[in-house]
């Protein structure tokens, strides 16, 4: 075997390992919640309340995963069918990710490519969003949406969430290094503003898009404080919502079961779109804090 | 900053604003103007008339000896939750960032926690955990330790600061890996040229180089635990046991929502908003610094 190239100077093979063994241990205990709780969605309630869960798979993971998906009553608690939270959860993700970008991209592009009275005005009001997270408005921002009439609908629970500061000014970032020339040619061919916008502005900003739609989707799912007041019904029960609701109290004796397999599915889409769009993700996060 | 070559259409900027600014106007401006006029009125038992008050709802929030132990516990958590998080991301960002070929590949398994909610995360230390059913909390209990962290103040404590830190450990190692990734390989290995150990190659050439990372992950760091764990903390302890784990988040939500305490609770949000706009403000200091230098 050849030495480590990565580490010319190191003191021989035995220290070469100890990163790894390191690096190792992290991974185990980053991995290792997410090992037992698929474990513990694979066995009966009963085994799980005893406390006896093995770390092997069980044999129940069909019917726990067929019950918590669709049914609605599990031994001791009831809860809303998990297709049903997780549709909620989808449309709520897709519209907040979708339409930060939407309304982000079109203010940016008026901010970046026209002059006119007020401007900077509207550039700051978008910009104090920023400073205002949902957490510290919560009581009067419920009160509006209570007073709209959007408690308990799917406007209610993404249109306030749906400006987005950082995602205008990445946006305005970027259009600010389109070079001129691009303009005035488009300018000459006789394009329009909106033209440009859709012929050339659109396609160039398609990765920062993909980028920024895997953080924004992300955080559409993972909404907690927010979807908590705004719901009241169990048909529109978000399912990181769902999940606690489920726990209640938290003892020995409930549906741990389900609980976990709830959590499994809960779990999947945020992951899926982290470990498949990586790229776009690493690249969305590192951007979006510039 | 502004574009040389721009369009002149008269109407067209105002529509592409439009959506923008009105969400802004109605779910952010307006209500952020209510949870100030609110701040300085005190309304009555039936929320019809309202009554000036001054500063008397902020004295009340101020001199409250519960809210100083709000103030206290949040502090200890997030400091905590800080040092944890951006402690181990940085070691393990160190250690991956040396094994070259095989970074990428750590990236890949230690990058993925970043996508669950900070409650999930929560569930999943609380079944690990629980003194009942939990793999650990069972095992503590057996090896004689008295571990039940829904009845000990310490243990609740602890539980809310591995589960949150244990999320955010992910965010701080990308950019921690971002960060080291840029360093020059030529300098280090100069440094390691003259005889510079890795400990010193550490201290007097890595560190300094990643300094901007590391103050920007503090304030994203204190933000989040301010602000984002409040799902952490509601589904593991519910602020218990007592209020020990409560943090300021969190009693603004006991306080306006569950105990209808309007004035006291947005004068709470009012003191949130001033910590949050010094904390951008913080940020943006450093942001400036960062572009003049590169």
């Amino acid at each position: 075997m050849t030495r480590d190239r990565d580490t010319p100077r190191s003191g021989g093979r035995l220290m070469d390992m100890v990163p790894h063994l390191i690096l190792m241990l992290g991974v185990l205990i980053f991995a290792f919640p997410i090992y037992v709780t698929i474990i513990g969605s694979t066995w009966d309630a009963a085994t799980i309340g005893r406390g006896n869960l093995p770390l092997t798979p069980g044999g129940d993971m069909l019917n726990n995963y067929a019950s918590a998906w669709s049914e609605s009553q599990g031994n001791r608690v009831m809860h809303t069918p998990v297709r049903i939270m997780m549709w909620n959860s989808l449309i709520m993700a897709l519209v907040i990710a979708l339409g930060k970008i939407a309304i982000s991209i079109i203010s940016a592009y008026a901010v970046a490519f026209f002059r006119f009275p007020l401007r900077m005005v509207f550039f700051w009001m978008i910009f104090i969003t920023l400073m205002l997270p949902v957490e510290v408005r919560i009581i009067p921002t419920y009160e509006v949406v209570a007073n709209l009439g959007l408690i308990d609908s799917y406007a209610g629970l993404t249109i306030p969430l749906i400006a987005s500061a950082t995602a205008t000014l990445l946006f305005r970032q970027f259009f600010l290094t389109i070079p001129d020339e691009l303009v005035e040619a488009a300018k000459i061919d006789g394009a329009g503003a909106l033209r440009f916008f859709l012929d050339v502005v659109l396609p160039l900003s398609r990765t920062n898009i993909a980028a920024l739609f895997v953080i924004l989707f992300i955080y559409g799912w993972n909404q907690y404080l927010w979807p908590l007041l705004i719901t009241n019904s169990a048909e529109m029960e978000t399912v990181v919502i769902g999940i606690t609701k489920m726990i209640g109290n938290g003892e020995a004796a409930t549906d741990w079961n389900l609980i976990m397999a709830t959590t499994v599915l809960a779990m999947l889409p945020p992951v899926a779109v982290v470990v498949l769009m990586q790229r776009w993700f690493v690249k969305g996060l590192v951007d979006s804090e510039k | 900053m502004q574009r040389r070559v721009i369009f002149d259409n008269k109407a067209l900027p105002y529509l592409l604003l439009a959506p923008q600014v009105a969400v802004t106007l109605i779910f952010f401006i307006w209500p952020a103007a209510q949870a100030l006029w609110q701040s300085v009125h005190l309304q009555d038992a039936f929320g019809l008339r309202s009554q000036f008050v001054g500063l008397e709802n902020f004295e009340a929030v101020l001199s409250d000896p519960n809210y100083l132990e709000t103030v206290k516990t949040t502090i200890v958590f997030s400091v905590s939750v800080t040092v944890l998080s951006l402690g181990s991301a940085l070691g393990l960002a160190v250690l991956a960032d040396s094994k070259i070929r095989a970074a990428s590949a750590y990236k890949t398994l230690l990058i993925w926690p970043y996508a669950l909610a900070p409650a999930v995360a929560a569930v999943l230390w609380m079944f690990i955990f629980n003194p009942d059913i939990g793999i650990l909390g069972r095992a503590l209990n057996n090896l004689g330790y008295a571990w039940d962290y829904r009845l000990n103040d310490g243990q609740a404590m602890t539980m809310v600061i591995l589960a949150a830190s244990w999320k955010q450990v992910s965010y701080n190692f990308i950019f921690f890996l971002a960060g080291l990734q840029a360093i020059p390989r030529s300098v280090l290995e100069a440094a390691s040229i003259d005889g510079a150990g890795a400990l010193r190659r550490f201290w007097t050439i890595t560190f300094p180089l990643l300094s901007p990372t590391t103050f920007f992950l503090l304030v994203v760091d204190v933000v989040y635990a301010f602000f984002e764990t409040f799902g952490t903390i509601h589904a593991l302890t519910h602020g218990g046991p007592g209020k020990a784990t409560e943090t300021l988040i969190f009693r603004v939500y006991q306080d306006g929502v569950v105990n209808h305490d309007l004035g006291g609770s947005s004068a709470q949000s009012v003191i949130l908003m001033v910590i949050v706009i010094a904390l951008t403000a913080i940020q943006f200091r450093f942001v400036e610094r960062k572009v003049h230098y590169s």
